[in-house]
Formats: structure tokens, C-alpha cells, sequence
């Protein structure tokens, strides 16, 4: 299976790799995939209740290579924008940066699963 | 030092050293299988990858539609019980001087929804084309199975005049191409045919690898299953280094075919001229034919006899297609183009390659000369 | 070191130099066609291709003319399972294997089954052994041939293949058994064994790639059909010319595997107990197939909440299997591991690791200490892993569907 190099660089070095406390308030938390699948992603945004700007993000995940750098990618692409930016970002992206081949856009519409499901936890939690 | 002259190619070829130099490493260092994943798998894949497109660009075939087997008997049972088993059933017709690894399978069909037909030679030992295309007008094959050079006599057959009959007949048409490859312009695409069989160890590659080069459309059944290879038609771990070899064979016989012909034609011109003069009775010898299959015989002189005595005296040569050389029937080759079974057990075949010298073949003419009076001598004797 | 380091010997040995040695002048000097009766250099060849049939029957104890030359233990497969089916077709048509065998039985029983015979998959035991209380009971009185692997490809494991023997030749079954993983690892004599027709190939164990062989046994007779015709080379039941420099290949590889198995084997047998002690230690590793009847040449680990393809991808030094090599191409979860009830996730994150000839104590302490990096830094990004050490049993987790 050939990688491209941003996947071997993101998969080598992960960026974010970590866990914030799912009770804190600031936090929003996404988790998606499944075992079963061959893929799990955790997706954590720390957001600054004031401004509504992702401060901080965290991720950990179970999978392939590509999964690993989508998300790694994705913690870096989150932190500065606001939920609805955040909220616009598009598998085809991460894809595209990654140079995924088409057997692996999967990881890429995951990771971007995982993004949406840490803003709704957020928005939950703060009763948007 | 043991070393007869050689001068049996059609039955196998010395390899090629820049050949060898191909496979070498895949008996040493390069040992991966080509299935696995990892660095020393993706190594022999890619190798298997260049001789795929070598063998495609020496016949003018798409690399897709070469699958490799363990060599031409391979190949061509692949296609006769493969394009078989992809069928109900039918009319299968075979040329009458087919190699029997086209015959066997293709007898073996019959009783199994599948009738046998004949292809009919001409006297010269080529394919009889009109007789041919009338057959399969009337009869309509499913498959049919036609070589392009014949092994013993070196007849080239006018194979394509069977497309436009066999495209009105809707069914396949197959080639063993084995004796013409490296000998004679190939081309896949041109011949119009729907399959073709190669083989490695007949053009100075190693002995191990063929391929049957077939088109797409083509419905064939695997005969060897296990793992999925070579399109799901050829299952078994791929043997590397006879299939790097094979590549490497087939790209150096298309850049050095004029060279080869040329000068397998200049020994097999000598010797003909030699032979005729000694009163020798060619079999067939008519163009348009392989430039380096010499076949014939001495009158009331055991072609068996003759090869064991030359063989005695150094020289390496045949009296018959080498698988079936055990046999002591006469040649079916020579029985299908009228020759009488007395006459057909005279002949010897002599088949030049690349590297025969014309003093080769005078020292082989004089030597054959010398046995012929001896031997008439004995003759004479007994009687 | 050289690098990748190869723990890869299931999926294809290296040629042993030695071996390579004996075949050279067979592709150099000596090349000519063993069928050409009529001069030297084809005599000469066939001379080569007879001693070499006779140092392949000394390895498993056979007669020399019970060796049939293939192009590799999957045509011998093919050929024995395909030819006693059709040939004793008339007595019945049905057949029994396990699901376990490697995928050139497998896909031939499938192939069987179309053409009209009915085919039993064996389940295994969750150690990867057959049952021999549930063989009995699965056979029939229309059962013709059963083939069981001796050694798996994948686990490692030692079929009982004696016992086995007893019981079809008690009811007059033909018994084949694909051996292509067993060959110089384990004592094979076809004297005692009660086995019918017998798969080898070459390169698993040090000779070249393309050559196997069928060992079909005289006493009593057993006939097949022959799956390729032409020139009637082999006795009639495999046709085609004959790659003397291959044969002699094998024919050496099978004579120095004679001579050297014992004294392999228990230094194999050392390095395989190293790795196994190094990699248990880590926490959640499990080892697959049944430790006692085993090869020491194999070591076949799940290593659970890791991904089977990170895993691979951080393990790149060293070359190994995630399954068997014939269908690395696809992902699938190996079909061998799930026979053994693994569920997906630990099937997908097993590794074989292979040991060989030429496998050192230093490529071992290597493997060792790159597994526990790489296995520690995907464990500490897997989020499974996280909720594991939380004590969450993911078996109650409600996974977002995809």
C-alpha cells in the first residue's frame, strides 16, 4: 500500500494525540466508527465559551494509517476556527491534503463525522 | 568436456547469459513472493510486472491479457479445457498436426458435450486454410485450436485466414505460437486471433515459464484454483526468476529477431544444400516455413538409428518432437501429410539457433555424409 | 542487519545458496529438454531430474516412482484433489476438508462443488486442531477423499495426520494431504502414514519457486485423472516439459532438509521460545493456534485494540504476514483466525511471524523491542485501548454506526 507523505508524516509524528476530561464543560467530544470496522476516531475540541472559538483539540484513534492522519490533520484545521467553521469542513478536503487513494476516502468522510459529533456534543452541553 | 553440437532448439534452447543475469537475483537476495505486502514481496511483483509488459510488447498483445503458466503445455490446456469449461458444449477443432498438449485435452472433452474435429494438413505440412474454413462454415466450432509453426516440419500455417470464418462462426480461435516466437514477426493483434500460447525455454529463456496472451472477452475457466493469481485464471505462487527470464527472453528476441533469422537461415540454407546433395527426402520444406527447422530423411535408414549414431558422433539433433521422442510410432505430423509410416520413420529433424555456425553445419553434413555409407554398407549386409 | 528483517519463511523461503549452487549449471551448461531421448544433453538432464526424484521420495519416505513433478504444491493440490474425485467418482462424490486448508484446496473443493460433488468444511477446534470425534461422524458412505493439511500455513499447527490415515484407510478413502508447510519441519514418512497422495513444493522450504511435486502411493494403488495432458510426461498424469534446473533445485533443498531438520529445528525452536517470551510480556497478546501441536517455525499473536493495518505500516523493519500471503491483497480478516472463533478486531491485528534458516538471536532482540515501541505508541492513540484501561467493557459501548 503506498502513502502519500503527508499520511507517512501525520502517521509518524501525530499531532494532538491525547484525551481532555469529557466532563469539563469546554469540552466537546466525538467519537465514531466502530471496532467491528476497523476504525474508531475520538475527536476532543476545547472551546472558549466567550468567543465560541476552538481553543484546543485532541484526538485518539483506532485504524489505518489514513484514519490516524486524517484525524491528526483534522485537530490542526479545527483549533482557531469558530463551531461553524469548524462545521464546514469537508471530507473532500482532508482527502485531497492527504492525497487519500479511493479505498481509503472512508477515513477522510470519518474524520469529518468526528469533527460534527464534538461540536453537537459541545452544543449539547451548552443547550444550543 | 561434454559438448556436442546442439542443434535441437525446437526442442529446448540454451539459456540466454543476459537472461540468466535477469533471474540470478531472484535465487539469491530477491526471494520474496510476490503476494506479500512487504518490501521483498513488492520486489518480485514489480519483476513480474516488466516481464508481463515484455512478453505483451514482444507479440503486440496488452500486458493485461498475458497469464503466465508453468510453460506452453500449460497454456495450451488452459485454453482448450478453459474456453471449454466456460461452455455447454459444441464442436472443437484442432489442426491435424497439433502438438499434443492441444490434442490430449481436446480428446478429453470429447463424451463431455464436446465433439472433435479435424483440421486437415496439406502434404507441405501447412494447415489446409480452404478445407479449414469449409469445415468450420459446416460445422461452426465453438474453439478451435490452429498452430501457427509446426514443431517438426517448421511449417508456418496462414492461421488468419480462420478469423474471418471463425467471427461468422462465432467461437474462439487459439494459436500455439510456441515454435514462431522469436523466429518470426508476432503480433497478436493483426493475426486476429482470440488466444495465443508462449513459451519461455523455446527462445533462450528459461524452462518453467509460458503464457497463454488471450483477450478479454474471452470466458475461461480456471484449471489450476487457489489464492486467485494471474486474473483468477492461474492460481499458484509465481515463479519469479523463470518469469523475469521470460521477459527479459522475449525483449531480446524482438530487438534481435532479423539478426537471428538471418543467420538460423543461413545455417539451415547450408545444410539443406549439403542434405540434398547426399540425397536426402525433405518433409515439407516449402515456404513460407521457420527459418531454422531442417527435416528429412534417408531412404530405408531408421531416422531413430541415424540421431543415436549422430548423437555417438556429437552432434545433438532429433527424430521427432522431443515429448514424444519415447514413442516409437511414427510421426503424426508426417502420417497427416500422407506420408507413408516407412517413410515417416527416416526423418530426422535439425533445428539451428542463433548461435549455429555454417561450420558447424558442414562438419554435421560430413559427418551425416560418412554415417550414410556406413550404415547402407550394414544395410546392405543384412540383406 | 539487513533490513527489512524477514520473518516471512511461510510465505516463501530464501533459496539456500547451497541449493542455488546445484541449479546454476542446469540453467547454464547442462540444458537440455529431459524428454529428448535421441542425445546426451536430454539424458544427461534426465539423469538430474531421477536423482533429484529420489532425494524428495528420502525426505518422506517414499518410493522414487510414487513422485510426480508439478509446477507447485497449488497444482498438486489441484491435481490430487481434482484427479481422485473424478477418478472415483463412480463410488461416491463426497468429499471433506477443513476450513483451514490454504486457499488451493479450498478453491478446488468450491470448484467440485459445482460440477456436482458435495463438499464438507470442517470446523476446527478453538486451537486450530481437528476434531477427530466429529471427522468420524461427519463421514459418509459416499465419501471418496478428504484432504487435511499437515502443517497450517497460518497458526502453525500439526494436524494428526497418522490418525487420521487409520480412519480413511479403514473405510477406504483416499486421503490426501497438502504438506507444502511441512517439509523439513516435520518427521514425514509416508511408510507409516496411511496418506494417499501427498502435496510438496519447493520454496518453503529453501529450494526455488515454480517446482512441487504429488507423491501418489503405489501400494495400495492410487489412480487419478489427469488434469494436464499432452506429451505424457510424468506417467501420464502431468504433461508438460520437465525445468530440470527447478527439479534439482528442489531435489537439493529436500536433501540438505534430510540431512539439517533435527538440528534446525531446535534452534529454531529457541528463537521462536525467545520471541514468544519477549512479545507475551506485553499486556492483551494472544497467541493463535494450539502451542503443543505446532511447528517451532511459527509464532501467530494478536495484539488486541491495535489495528491490523497501523500495525503493519509501524512494523515495516520487519517483513511478516498478516495472514496468509495469498490474500495479503484484500482485507479481509483471515478466514483462519475466524475459524478459530477470533472475532474481527483480533483477527485483523494478528501477525505471523515465520522463522527460519537464517534467522539470528539479533533479529529477534530487534523484533522484540520494535514490537513493544510500536504496540505501546498505537495502544497510547487508540481510543480502545483508553476506555480498556478505564475499565469500560466495549462490549457494552453503543457504536455510532457508519
Amino acid at each position: 500500500m503506498a502513502y502519500s507523505e503527508k499520511v507517512l508524516d501525520h502517521y509518524e509524528n501525530p499531532r494532538n494525540v491525547g484525551s481532555f476530561a469529557k466532563e469539563d464543560g469546554e469540552v466537546g467530544t466525538g467519537m465514531v466508527g466502530a471496532p467491528a470496522c476497523g476504525d474508531v476516531m475520538k475527536l476532543q475540541i476545547k472551546v472558549d465559551p466567550s468567543t465560541g472559538v476552538i481553543q484546543d483539540a485532541k484526538f485518539k484513534t483506532y485504524g489505518c494509517g489514513s484514519a490516524i492522519a486524517s484525524s491528526s490533520l483534522v485537530t490542526e484545521w479545527v483549533k482557531g476556527k469558530t463551531l461553524d467553521e469548524a462545521m464546514n469542513i469537508k471530507n473532500t478536503a482532508i482527502a485531497e491534503e492527504l492525497a487519500l487513494p479511493p479505498v481509503k476516502i472512508h477515513c477522510s468522510i470519518l474524520a469529518e463525522d468526528a469533527i460534527k459529533a464534538a461540536v453537537e456534543d459541545y452544543k449539547k452541553k451548552h443547550g444550543a | 568436456m561434454f559438448a556436442p553440437v546442439y542443434l535441437d532448439h525446437n526442442a529446448t534452447t540454451p539459456l540466454d547469459e543476459r537472461v540468466f543475469a535477469v533471474m540470478e537475483p531472484f535465487l539469491r537476495d530477491r526471494f520474496g513472493n510476490a503476494s506479500s505486502r512487504h518490501e521483498y514481496g513488492r520486489h518480485a511483483r514489480a519483476a513480474i510486472d516488466t516481464a508481463r509488459a515484455q512478453v505483451a510488447d514482444a507479440v503486440g498483445a496488452h500486458p493485461s491479457e498475458v497469464v503466465f503458466t508453468s510453460g506452453g503445455s500449460e497454456a495450451n490446456n488452459l485454453f482448450v479445457k478453459g474456453a471449454a469449461g466456460s461452455q455447454r458444449g459444441g464442436v472443437i477443432a484442432i489442426g491435424a498436426s497439433e502438438h499434443p498438449c492441444v490434442r490430449e485435452p481436446a480428446r478429453q472433452l470429447v463424451g463431455q458435450g464436446w465433439r472433435m474435429l479435424e483440421l486437415p494438413v496439406m502434404a507441405t505440412g501447412h494447415l489446409n486454410t480452404t478445407a479449414s474454413a469449409a469445415l468450420i462454415a459446416q460445422h461452426r466450432p465453438r474453439l478451435v485450436s490452429a498452430m501457427l509453426a509446426n514443431n517438426e516440419t517448421g511449417a508456418l500455417s496462414n492461421v488468419m485466414a480462420l478469423v474471418e470464418p471463425m467471427r461468422q462462426a462465432g467461437g474462439w480461435l487459439h494459436t500455439d505460437a510456441v515454435q514462431a516466437l522469436g523466429k518470426i514477426t508476432l503480433d497478436f493483434r493483426a493475426l486476429g486471433v482470440q488466444a495465443m500460447t508462449l513459451s519461455s525455454h523455446k527462445i533462450g529463456g528459461p524452462i518453467g515459464a509460458g503464457a497463454l496472451v488471450v483477450a478479454k472477452r474471452v470466458d475461461i475457466a480456471a484449471q489450476i484454483a487457489g489464492g486467485g493469481h494471474e486474473r483468477g485464471l492461474r492460481s499458484g505462487t509465481e515463479n519469479v526468476a523463470a518469469i523475469a527470464g521470460f521477459g527479459r527472453a522475449c525483449e531480446l528476441a524482438s530487438q534481435e529477431l532479423e539478426a537471428r533469422a538471418t543467420r538460423m537461415q543461413a545455417a539451415r540454407d547450408r545444410l539443406e544444400e549439403r542434405l540434398l546433395g547426399l540425397g536426402a527426402r525433405p518433409f515439407g520444406g516449402v515456404e513460407p516455413r521457420l527459418p531454422n527447422t531442417s527435416y528429412f530423411g534417408f531412404d530405408n535408414i531408421d531416422g531413430e538409428t541415424l540421431v543415436a549414431k549422430m548423437d555417438r558422433a556429437g552432434f545433438a539433433i532429433a527424430s521427432g518432437a522431443a515429448c514424444s521422442s519415447a514413442n516409437p510410432e511414427p510421426s503424426r505430423t508426417l502420417l497427416a501429410m500422407g506420408v507413408e509410416p516407412d517413410v515417416a520413420r527416416t526423418a530426422v529433424r535439425v533445428s539451428m539457433g542463433p548461435h549455429t555456425s555454417l561450420e558447424d553445419v558442414d562438419r554435421f553434413a560430413e559427418t551425416i555424409g560418412a554415417m550414410l555409407i556406413e550404415l547402407k554398407r550394414m544395410a546392405a549386409v543384412a540383406v | 542487519m539487513k533490513f527489512p528483517i524477514y520473518l516471512d519463511y511461510s510465505a516463501t523461503t530464501p533459496v539456500d545458496p547451497r541449493v542455488a549452487q546445484a541449479m546454476i549449471p542446469w540453467l547454464t551448461e547442462n540444458f537440455g529438454n529431459p524428454a529428448s531421448r535421441s542425445h546426451a544433453y536430454g539424458w544427461t538432464a534426465e539423469e538430474a531430474v531421477e536423482t533429484s526424484r529420489e532425494h524428495v521420495a528420502a525426505l518422506v519416505g517414499a518410493d522414487p516412482k510414487e513422485i510426480v513433478w508439478t509446477s507447485g504444491a497449488t497444482e498438486s493440490n489441484n491435481l490430487a484433489i481434482k484427479g481422485a474425485a473424478h477418478f472415483y467418482a463412480s463410488k461416491g462424490k463426497h468429499l471433506i476438508t477443513l476450513k483451514t486448508e490454504h486457499k488451493a484446496v479450498l478453491d478446488t473443493m468450491r470448484e467440485l462443488e459445482r460440477t456436482g460433488f458435495e463438499v464438507t468444511y470442517m470446523d476446527v477446534q478453538e486451537n486450530g486442531l481437528i476434531d477427530l470425534e466429529a471427522f468420524k461422524a461427519a463421514l459418509r458412505p459416499d465419501t471418496t477423499v478428504v484432504s487435511v493439511m499437515f502443517v497450517n500455513n497460518e497458526i502453525g499447527v500439526i494436524q494428526p495426520i497418522a490418525e487420521l490415515g487409520e480412519i480413511c484407510r479403514a473405510r477406504g478413502i483416499i486421503f490426501h494431504v497438502d504438506a507444502a508447510q511441512a517439509t523439513g519441519k516435520v518427521d514425514i514418512d509416508l511408510g507409516a502414514l496411511k496418506v494417499d497422495l501427498m502435496s510438496f513444493s519447493a520454496h518453503k522450504t529453501y529450494g526455488p519457486k515454480g517446482i512441487g511435486a504429488l507423491y501418489v502411493r503405489r501400494k495400495p494403488r492410487v489412480r487419478l485423472e489427469a488434469q494436464m495432458h499432452g506429451g505424457g510426461h510424468e506417467r501420464g498424469m502431468r504433461s508438460g516439459t520437465l525445468a530440470t534446473h527447478q527439479i534439482v533445485g528442489m531435489g537439493e533443498a529436500f536433501r540438505l532438509a534430510k540431512l539439517e531438520m533435527g538440528a534446525e529445528r531446535e534452534r529454531i525452536r529457541a528463537l521462536r521460545d525467545r520471541l514468544l517470551a519477549g512479545l507475551t510480556t506485553m499486556e492483551e497478546t494472544f497467541v493463535n493456534g494450539d502451542m503443543e501441536a505446532r511447528v517451532p517455525h511459527n509464532l501467530n499473536i494478536s495484539f488486541a485494540y491495535v489495528e491490523g493495518e497501523s500495525l503493519i505500516m509501524a512494523i515495516k523493519d520487519v517483513a511478516v504476514s498478516s495472514g496468509s500471503a495469498c490474500t495479503s491483497a484484500s482485507l479481509e480478516p483471515s478466514y483462519v483466525l475466524r475459524a478459530l472463533g477470533r472475532n474481527d478486531e483480533l483477527a485483523h491485528s494478528s501477525i505471523r511471524f515465520s522463522i527460519g534458516r537464517f534467522t539470528t538471536e539479533e533479529e529477534v532482540n530487534y523484533t522484540i523491542e520494535l514490537l513493544h515501541n510500536k504496540i505501546g505508541k498505537l495502544r497510547e492513540l487508540s481510543p480502545l485501548w483508553e476506555m480498556v484501561k478505564e475499565g469500560v467493557d466495549l462490549n457494552t459501548v453503543q457504536w455510532a454506526a457508519h
